[in-house]
């Protein structure tokens, strides 16, 4: 599922918003997530997960063209730990694909 | 601080004037129509943000971490996140600046 399909599905479950407003708010929310990571903050969601920040330590790298080994400064990365909601209903939703592709 | 999702519906209404049920109702679709795609097994891309993804495990042997008593690790899903290059651009940049300040 892409952005676009996930507006398109949102704008189809509901009938307050015009398509044209979920949209932009859809837009809005994912842009105001990752100004919040760009800006060092936490994002906590129950039930489905939480993002955070992980510090990768400086390294030596390659240059996979040269061979130079070059300097790599320390850097952070984002990371995404699912909460207890969402792992559950993953897990469950699958292993029943599973018992039912055994049963037929 | 920790940005939730009454941070996010308070920004809907700041920013696009959604009244408060219209924004609180957006957010919770937000995230519900996200679990539900994964849990049909659907990739999700949000562009500039990033990729929800999902692996599966095969069984493994576990272990009670308190009493010790051996127990399988069952067969599952997990859902892992890639983030997108522009994401990945904008919380690197951030980093170089507060190590400028120390």
């Amino acid at each position: 599922m892409t952005k676009s399909e996930l507006i398109e599905v949102i704008a189809n479950a509901q009938n307050h918003l015009a398509y044209r407003d979920v949209e932009l708010a859809v837009k809005h929310l994912v842009e105001r997530m990752s100004q919040a990571l760009a800006s060092g903050d936490r994002i906590e969601i129950r039930g489905f997960g939480s993002f955070s920040l992980h510090y990768r330590p400086p390294r030596v790298g390659r240059n996979p063209k040269t061979g130079d080994s070059v300097t790599l400064e320390g850097k952070y990365v984002p990371h995404f730990k699912p909460g207890k909601e969402l792992r559950e209903r993953v897990k469950d939703a699958y292993l029943q694909s599973l018992g039912q592709a055994e049963a037929s | 601080m920790a940005l939730t999702k009454a941070d996010m519906v308070e920004h809907l209404f700041d920013e696009l004037g959604l009244n408060k049920r219209e924004a609180k109702d957006l957010v919770e679709m937000f995230f519900e129509e996200i679990r539900q795609a994964l849990e049909r097994g659907e990739q999700v891309k949000l562009s500039g943000f990033g990729n929800f993804d999902l692996r599966e495990k095969r069984q493994r042997p576990g272990r009670n971490p308190k009493t010790g008593e051996e127990i399988p690790i069952s067969a599952r899903r997990v859902v892992t996140f890639r983030p997108g290059q522009k994401l990945k651009a904008r919380v690197e940049a951030y980093a170089g600046r507060d190590e400028f300040k120390n």
